[in-house]
């Protein structure tokens, strides 16, 4: 019987692998590919990373798979976002058996609660209403919060890896400095637009981070999460507030049905951008292999759609 | 003030048009086909295909990518490729239509599951595929658009020997060659009319104004000519209704459309000749005339 032979030794590989603690590199899983991208940065070669939630997928609707569960069992760290972004990494890594670490990347960030539901114009009134489901889980999309993320799991890495500490420590302070580049960079680059032109739509209230940091305005034209269905009150009111704020330019992400997005382009004399990329990275060949690029890819489309000699 | 109400909606956005036509296009096409598959029992066919296209859709997902025309057309190719052989099988066979119709329909399911397992796991694809009727855009509309006429030609030529079918495929069997055809082109047409109403409507709500309208006339009308009429009537009242319900009252508007028939359905069963008061007060007046 191949199968059971293959069965026993996938076991001895198992015991194996869980015996010896850091004979080789340290082993992290990561919920999703930004947080992963940091892990990378961080840790360089003294570190393998797994992402659960890959490129170009959406964590919202995770499902883990056996492979999963066997990756987060034999990890040395865990790192998730938090936030309610990736809650199903705590009920993973207890059903896998984990009883290491896990970190949670945001950890010290000044959480945003989540626009209103109903993809309306109020993403900008914060009622004080903190209930953890109404809070705007995409922290990183404003790059000083992206700094944190990369502070905690340096902390992390070091508690669990002393003799790494020094590296991960020279790692972190050069990518934060390449951060802080980054977000100079980013204002720089948005300088350029006017007041009235600084306000988009998209598909998902994935930006409000980034609406706090760089004050360009996103409109959202369906709630937080992938399965409400939207309304034709919400498409209607949506056009509407469209053509009455006079909208440059609508953009459609790397994880929804872009048609819609594409009919109220249409409607309302919006131009339809290209893609954002908000809570996964692109595969290495997109344009958004990396944390650093997504948000340059990001602010160039935004500078694009919204400089306005499209119309 | 209402009428306002009733049109504006309409006149002031292209989508609500354009929902508008698809649900006109479903009336023309899907419910009647609907409705042949009520007079067959075969109302629980629709749920099950939907299943079926899977891994046609799939298939075409991994070869093309998000491929709208890709995966419809492998949906397609799977639905009726299921059909078919289903057809044969209940034909040839000791089986059953609908116990044949299940055996393919479950493999077809498990393959597809497995396919997209394979590639991009987290990606829902039957969303991705089939999206709301509120954002019908110009490919989804014309697919709509053109399986509902070829559908409506289809039933002309086929009317008679689908009727024959309908209420002693025995008969047909016996003296016309017709049979066959009006067996697999029917089937055809379901798969075909199933893929158009996911397009309008996603996959779960499509099947519902297949069937409802369908059975909603059946309880009123005798006739056959009379219930492929009332069935569309009622599709496309329920095609505006849900719209306007999704318009003013800010809920989905798939749901809404179907729940709209739903309630036609309701109405009927309590009212119509065939329903369950129904057929008493009618049945009492016939009597008493």
């Amino acid at each position: 019987m191949p199968s059971l032979v293959n069965t026993a030794l996938t076991f001895l590989a198992l015991l194996l692998a869980a015996g010896p603690l850091h004979a080789a590199r340290i082993e992290v899983v990561a919920s999703f590919s930004i947080v992963a991208d940091f892990v990378r940065q961080v840790g360089g070669n003294r570190v393998d990373v797994i992402t659960l939630v890959g490129p170009d997928e959406d964590a919202h609707g995770f499902q883990p798979r056996p492979s999963d569960a066997r990756a987060v069992r034999e990890a040395d760290l865990l790192v998730a976002n938090g936030l309610g972004f990736d809650a199903w990494m705590e009920r993973l890594a207890q059903s896998a058996g984990y009883r290491g670490p896990i970190v949670t990347a945001s950890a010290g960030v000044t959480p945003l609660d989540a626009p209103a539901h109903d993809g309306h114009a109020h993403a900008h009134d914060h009622d004080h209403d903190h209930d953890r489901d109404s809070i705007d889980p995409h922290a990183w999309q404003d790059v000083a919060n992206a700094r944190i993320y990369v502070e905690n799991i340096a902390a992390a890495l070091a508690r669990i890896d002393p003799d790494g500490a020094q590296h991960y420590r020279d790692n972190a302070a050069r990518y934060t400095a390449a951060l802080a580049t980054l977000d100079a960079e980013i204002r720089r680059t948005l300088s350029v637009l006017p007041p009235a032109r600084r306000k988009v739509v998209t598909s998902h209230d994935a930006f409000g981070y980034f609406d706090r940091a760089y004050g360009i305005r996103f409109l959202p034209a369906a709630g937080v999460g992938s399965h409400s269905e939207p309304s034709a009150a919400g498409i209607a009111r949506l056009i509407r507030q469209l053509r009455r704020e006079d909208i440059p330019v609508v953009f459609i992400e790397n994880v929804k049905d872009p048609r819609l997005i594409e009919r109220i382009g249409k409607e309302s004399g919006a131009r339809v951008g290209g893609t954002l990329y908000s809570d996964a990275l692109s595969g290495p060949d997109g344009p958004a292999p990396t944390y650093i690029d997504m948000m340059r890819f990001n602010v160039d489309a935004l500078v694009d759609g919204l400089r306005g000699d499209h119309r | 003030m209402i009428v306002q109400g009733l049109i504006e909606p309409f006149l002031e956005f292209e989508f609500m048009r354009r929902a508008l036509a698809g649900c006109v296009a479903l009336a023309l096409g899907a419910t009647p086909v609907g409705l042949f598959l009520l007079l067959r029992r075969m109302s629980l066919m629709g749920d099950a295909m939907s299943h079926a296209i899977l891994p046609g859709a799939a298939l075409g997902y991994l070869a093309f990518g998000l491929s709208l025309g890709a995966m419809t057309t492998g949906g397609i190719a799977a639905g009726v490729i299921v059909a078919l052989a289903a057809g044969v099988v209940a034909r040839s066979s000791i089986l059953k239509e609908d116990a044949s119709l299940a055996a393919f329909y479950l493999i077809s399911l498990a393959a597809g599951v497995l396919l997209i397992s394979l590639r991009g796991r987290n990606i829902d694809l039957l969303h991705v595929l089939f999206g709301s009727v509120l954002a019908l855009d110009d490919a989804s509309l014309l697919l709509i658009a053109t399986i509902s006429t070829l559908t409506l030609f289809a039933l002309a030529v086929l009317y008679r020997p689908l009727v024959l079918e309908c209420f002693d495929p025995s008969f047909l069997r016996g003296v016309s060659g017709l049979s066959p055809i009006a067996h697999y082109g029917f089937l055809i047409l379901v798969v075909v009319n199933l893929v158009s109403g996911f397009h309008a409507l996603g996959t779960l709500m499509a099947v519902g104004i297949m069937i409802l309208p369908a059975a909603a006339a059946r309880l009123w009308a005798k006739r056959l000519a009379t219930m492929l009429v009332a069935a569309g009537v009622i599709a496309l009242a329920s095609g505006v209704a849900g719209l306007l319900t999704s318009f003013h009252a800010d809920v989905p508007a798939g749901p809404a459309i179907v729940l709209a028939a739903g309630l036609c359905y309701f109405v009927s069963l309590v009212f119509a000749p065939g329903g369950v008061i129904g057929a008493r007060l009618y049945g009492r007046r016939h009597l008493e005339a």
